[in-house]
């Protein structure tokens, strides 16, 4: 059995650090991801509507958010904003803002794309059942769009999870930099430190995002 | 005659700069069973849908009760509640199992009590012999089975007018007889109700008054006996003739 170094691990408060630094990540991804799902569904339904600007901004901006790389993103919401428009932003509200802008665009698209699955017949038996537009969506559409969406919207949940690895680049002490912190300060004792410690953080990853597809294929077959 | 329930008047439907429907006026009254034929392409389904608002048109009048029935409508949805509609691929919601399509619009537009409706609802589905799938999805259930649902979900509604879009075409000709009965039976409840159908016998059966459209337009009318017997016009004639078969005997040698 080769060292891995996971000795480091038991030393001192290393792997309790390590957890911390997994709430981290997980603490900017859930409050992302709860952001992202509020504002995708909303520019999700106004993308369906016929308004000629409304679609151009909508697409405008899913193109840009999408063609630019997070970590880009990152470097102009942490860096960029506060020389040039003088924020203050904290390393963990800029990966908020950029992850929200990102997973907001992308579940706006999941949701306009299950929206229009949905037939038109379903619309118009519910607008003749005498309900208003709110209620078809809140009772008809959505609830079906839904049972569409799941799988996508969870695939998308466990790359935003994934992606905040990133946010270590613009000094977020989220579990990757815990790691590197960790693998720096033992160098010299557990030179073979980071392929055990890295696998630790791949195995969380692992445990974070496993039950989410587990859930996603659950939901998928009872409602298939 | 008795009172008039929907008056269409002048009703003009333009389409990619063809005329769908053009002139046409026709008066429903209370109990009367109206059955629409013509070809396909006519106008039938579209005049339908116009009567509920499903389509915008360009001129002309839908009242129903004396209230103009239009996209501009200030109530659509409360307007909307009177006029039943029962469409060519039944449309049930396939999240919702039978009941629960049946009682969405009366609890949650109407605000009717839930235990009410839901017993309304038990009553009309014994009605159409499907009391025991009150609990089965869509998915479920046959296509006869299933318009059969969607004829409830209407009833429920207490509808002033039904609404019938060709609600046999798209089913096995075995299921055809179980759904047209149920129409039937609700034309002796003297229901007011505009069908459009290609089932001939069962127009002739089911209608007080017969509406041949063709082009657009109201071709001719009358009751079932002479409309079917005796057709004024060439169209009714050819109309009608396409589903008459006769076969010339030649002697194979």
């Amino acid at each position: 059995m080769p060292d891995l170094g996971l000795d480091v691990l038991l030393k001192g408060k290393n792997f309790e650090r390590l957890l911390e630094g997994l709430g981290v990540s997980l603490k900017i991804s859930l409050i992302s991801i709860l952001i992202s799902i509020f504002f995708g569904i909303l520019l999700g339904i106004l993308r369906q509507r016929e308004n000629a600007f409304l679609k151009f901004v909508m697409r405008l901006y899913l193109e840009v958010i999408r063609i630019m790389p997070q970590l880009v993103l990152l470097f102009i919401v942490y860096f960029g904003s506060s020389r040039s428009l003088g924020w203050n932003v904290s390393g963990e509200t800029a990966s908020v803002i950029v992850f929200s802008l990102w997973g907001a665009a992308e579940m706006s698209d999941l949701v306009r794309g299950a929206l229009i699955s949905i037939p038109l017949h379903q619309f118009e038996s519910a607008s003749a059942l005498g309900l208003e537009k709110m209620r078809v969506y809140l009772f008809v559409i959505l609830p079906q769009a839904v049972r569409r969406l799941i799988p996508p919207a969870i695939n998308l949940v466990t790359r935003m999870i994934k992606t905040t690895g990133l946010v270590l680049m613009i000094g977020v002490v989220e579990v990757l930099k815990v790691s590197q912190q960790i693998i720096e300060a033992n160098r010299m004792k557990s030179p073979n430190a980071a392929f055990g410690v890295y696998l630790t953080v791949l195995l969380l990853y692992f445990v974070v995002c496993w039950p989410i597809s587990m859930l996603a294929g659950k939901l998928e077959k009872r409602w298939g | 005659m008795s009172e008039v329930v929907l008056e269409i008047s002048h009703l003009h439907k333009v389409y990619e700069n063809a005329a769908v429907i053009e002139d046409l006026s026709l008066t429903v009254h209370k109990g009367e069973v109206i059955v629409i034929v013509g070809p396909s392409g006519c106008g039938k389904s579209t005049l339908l849908r116009c009567i509920n608002a499903l389509e915008t048109f360009q001129g002309g009048e839908v009242t129903l009760h004396g209230e103009s029935v239009s996209k501009k409508s200030k109530d659509l949805p409360g307007i909307r509640q009177k006029i039943g509609m029962v469409f060519q691929n039944y449309e049930l919601f396939p999240h919702y199992t039978v009941l629960e399509n049946i009682m969405l619009a009366p609890v949650k537009v109407q605000k009717r009590k839930k235990s009410d409706v839901r017993e309304e609802a038990l009553a009309l589905l014994k009605r159409v012999g499907l009391d025991n799938k009150a609990d089965s999805y869509p998915r479920q259930l046959s296509g006869g089975q299933k318009q059969r649902v969607a004829i409830v979900r209407a009833l429920c509604m207490h509808p002033e007018v039904l609404l019938f879009d060709e609600v046999t075409a798209a089913l096995d000709p075995e299921m055809v007889r179980e759904v047209l009965e149920v129409i039937l039976d609700l034309a002796n409840q003297g229901r007011t109700m505009l069908v459009v159908t290609h089932e001939m016998q069962f127009a002739r059966a089911i209608a007080d008054r017969v509406v041949f459209l063709d082009e657009g337009g109201i071709c001719e009318e009358g009751t079932p006996d002479s409309f079917f017997d005796n057709p004024k016009t060439d169209r009714a004639k050819r109309f009608l003739n396409t589903f008459t078969f006769e076969r010339k005997n030649t002697v194979m040698r």
